[in-house]
């Protein structure tokens, strides 16, 4: 063993023929079998939604066809029997009861979920985080059972009071009610968009939470302690750290609930007394959604009638996709889930 | 007896400070002050880790914790900020002192006693959301403070000057804090630390994920510092512990026991003139 040390010799100044190499990747057996396998499920679930798409397209064609595109988007009617049929009020229902779940369910789930992670402790905190993900997969026909035969009539004293003082708002005015008349109507109120929203919010919530939870739970643990160390609030550790890296799970959360709203069938056909025109008044009886048509009219339907159905899906698949690749690249622009240091 | 009694503050940044009325409270130059660890033991769940440790760590001046892995330092120093309860299993008893007020003393709000004894980390850990600007004054949003944006430019550049990184940095001020190296994080941890001007710095091995020469301009920044803030320092580092602290506490915790303060004192003693036959061997690489 020599004790010496080296001098590399470099070639004479000038002369760097350096090239950047190929590099050629071989997989060990096992490592291939994985990706083959991941690759074959991933693209399974693409073929799936590609199939959804193009098979309801198919099947929507013919009716949309014989109403012609601009009628079958901006008809307030449901008739395909006499060939007048559109989803004006059928997609403008689906998104009053989705906003209004949501309206309801984001500052339940957010505050739900920062008190699970950031003020509750110990058991209490391993027993609402199983609660939450455990209600979260309780069947909706559940929730829209509860609704229907609890929730409903709490609810309409709620909207006695909304129509009252608020009246004067278009969106809280009800035909026909009379302010004056002290014994109200109860029946004017009992199967509004506001309440089928609220029981739908009910089915979100406990899906929001939980995501909202599982992001804020990861927020880098010294950049809460550096929050702290600096004299902060509780909720100025909140505002800096939790909520700017939990955004993603926030939207994400807020989008999945979105979507649930947009495409939930049973609480709402529980609750809504269809109806086929635009109503603005989410406090008055009447109200309509994609899903509940189709529930509604399938068994009634034959070959062309069912093609509308199938357009009514198809506006509605269109619909939740563009909002969740809309959520997903706002995501992808935001850090949750990556490491401290971005 | 050492000597508790303040030492004026140092230096300003140059210029007419701009009118700083909202924050009155916080840059009126206040001394620093000395700390005092009064019998502090430490528990985490049923595992005792310190027993009766007591330690004065005097106005002005730099105190060095070392000791073997496991011994209780990083405790020990996150007890004299209140950063220990954050841990739900932790508890503790004993007191610790700034000036004469306990820092744990039912009417000692927690948030004031975390803003008049800051703290830098082990791993740097700047918001990464904000940029270098906010970064520095983050301590303001974070403890609702309102501040003009005269008041705030002066704060940024006082406080990264005070950490050494206003030449690096004061042209990329709006770019985001974590895209600086891991050097200059720590100083603009240091700085964010230094913004509200607290009374004592805690750091616990600021530099043990640093390159040499990023070492040496935290080590400079301390010696900047020295003066103007008490400061508290946990290395593993035996000459840094030498060039830079006036005084030196050696833990150690044996075998299955807590840890305890085996001696400590002067760090030209500590080093030169040990009484503790385990103490020698430590500093001078023979164990641990
Ligand atoms: N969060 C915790 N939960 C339980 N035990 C802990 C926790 N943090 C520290 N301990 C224990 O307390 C003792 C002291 O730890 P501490 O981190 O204070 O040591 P240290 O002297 O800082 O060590 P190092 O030099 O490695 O940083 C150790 O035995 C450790 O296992
Ligand atoms: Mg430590």
């Amino acid at each position: 063993m020599t004790t010496a040390t080296y001098l590399p010799d470099y070639p004479v100044n000038g002369l760097d023929d350096a090239q950047p190499r190929e590099i050629t990747v071989s997989h060990a057996p096992v490592d291939q079998a994985f990706r083959q396998i991941t690759r074959l499920s991933g693209s399974f679930v693409l073929l799936i939604m590609l199939l959804v798409g193009t098979f309801l397209t198919i099947k929507a064609v013919r009716a949309i066809k014989s109403v012609g595109l601009w009628d079958f988007i901006t008809t307030q009617a449901w008739s395909p029997e006499t060939n007048h049929f559109g989803i004006a009020a059928l997609l403008f229902g689906t998104v009053t009861v989705a906003l209004i779940a949501l309206v309801v369910a984001l500052p339940l789930s957010l505050g739900g979920a920062l008190f699970i992670t950031e003020i509750s402790s110990g058991w209490a905190k391993s027993i609402l985080t199983g609660a939450i993900d455990l209600m979260a997969a309780v069947p909706s026909v559940v929730y829209g059972l509860f609704g229907l035969v609890f929730l409903q009539k709490h609810m309409v004293p709620f909207a006695y009071w909304l129509s009252t003082y608020f009246g004067w708002i278009p969106l809280f005015k009800v035909d026909g009610a009379d302010p004056k008349n002290p014994l109200p109507n109860d029946a004017l109120y009992t199967s509004s968009s506001l309440i089928g929203g609220v029981i739908v919010s009910m089915m979100i919530i406990p899906i929001m939470t939980s995501m909202m939870r599982e992001s804020f739970s990861r927020a880098p643990a010294g950049e809460r302690e550096g929050a702290y160390a600096l004299g902060a609030t509780r909720w100025g550790m909140i505002r800096s750290v939790v909520l700017p890296f939990g955004r993603g799970g926030i939207i994400g959360g807020t989008m999945l609930g979105l979507g649930r709203a947009l495409g939930e069938t049973i609480a709402v056909y529980l609750i809504l007394s269809p109806i086929f025109d635009i109503n603005l008044h989410v406090l008055q009886n009447g109200g309509n959604t994609v899903a509940m048509t189709i529930a509604l009219r399938y068994g009634e339907a034959n070959d062309f009638t069912m093609s509308a159905l199938m357009a009514a899906g198809l506006a509605l698949f269109l619909m939740t996709m563009a909002i969740n690749f809309t959520a997903s690249a706002i995501i992808a622009r935001s850090r949750s889930g990556a490491d401290s240091e971005a | 007896m050492v000597d508790l009694i303040a030492k004026p503050r140092g230096r300003r940044a140059a210029g007419p400070p701009p009118r700083l009325d909202a924050l009155a409270g916080y840059l009126e130059t206040k001394p620093a002050a000395a700390l005092q660890a009064d019998n502090i033991s430490a528990w985490f769940g049923d595992r005792k880790v310190l027993d009766r440790v007591s330690l004065t760590m005097p106005a002005g001046q730099v105190t060095a914790l070392i000791g073997p892995s496991g011994c209780g330092k990083s405790t020990f120093l996150r007890i004299l900020n209140r950063m220990h309860e954050l841990i739900p299993i932790a508890k503790l008893s004993g007191e610790v002192r700034i000036g004469n007020e306990d820092i744990y003393a039912p009417g000692m709000r927690v948030t004031d006693a975390r803003k008049r004894i800051g703290m830098v980390f082990q791993k740097p850990n700047p918001f990464p959301a904000m940029s270098i600007y906010e970064n520095t004054i983050s301590a303001l949003p974070l403890t609702g403070v309102k501040a003009s944006r005269a008041e705030k430019d002066f704060l940024v550049e006082e406080a990264l000057k005070k950490a050494s990184l206003w030449d690096e940095v004061k042209d990329r001020l709006h770019q985001p804090g974590g895209g600086l190296s891991g050097g200059q994080q720590q100083r603009l941890c240091i700085a964010r630390a230094m913004a509200l001007t607290p009374e004592i710095l805690l750091m616990d091995e600021p530099a043990s994920a640093l390159d040499p020469s990023s070492t040496r301009r935290i080590e400079d920044t301390i010696a900047e510092l020295r003066g103007e803030v008490t400061i508290v320092i946990v290395t593993h580092n035996m000459q840094q512990a030498h060039r830079i602290s006036d005084q030196c506490a050696f833990f150690l915790a044996s075998h299955n026991t807590p840890g305890v303060i085996v001696e400590h004192g002067a760090t030209e003693a500590i080093f030169n003139a040990p009484r503790d036959q385990r103490t020698e061997d430590y500093v001078n690489g023979r164990f641990g």
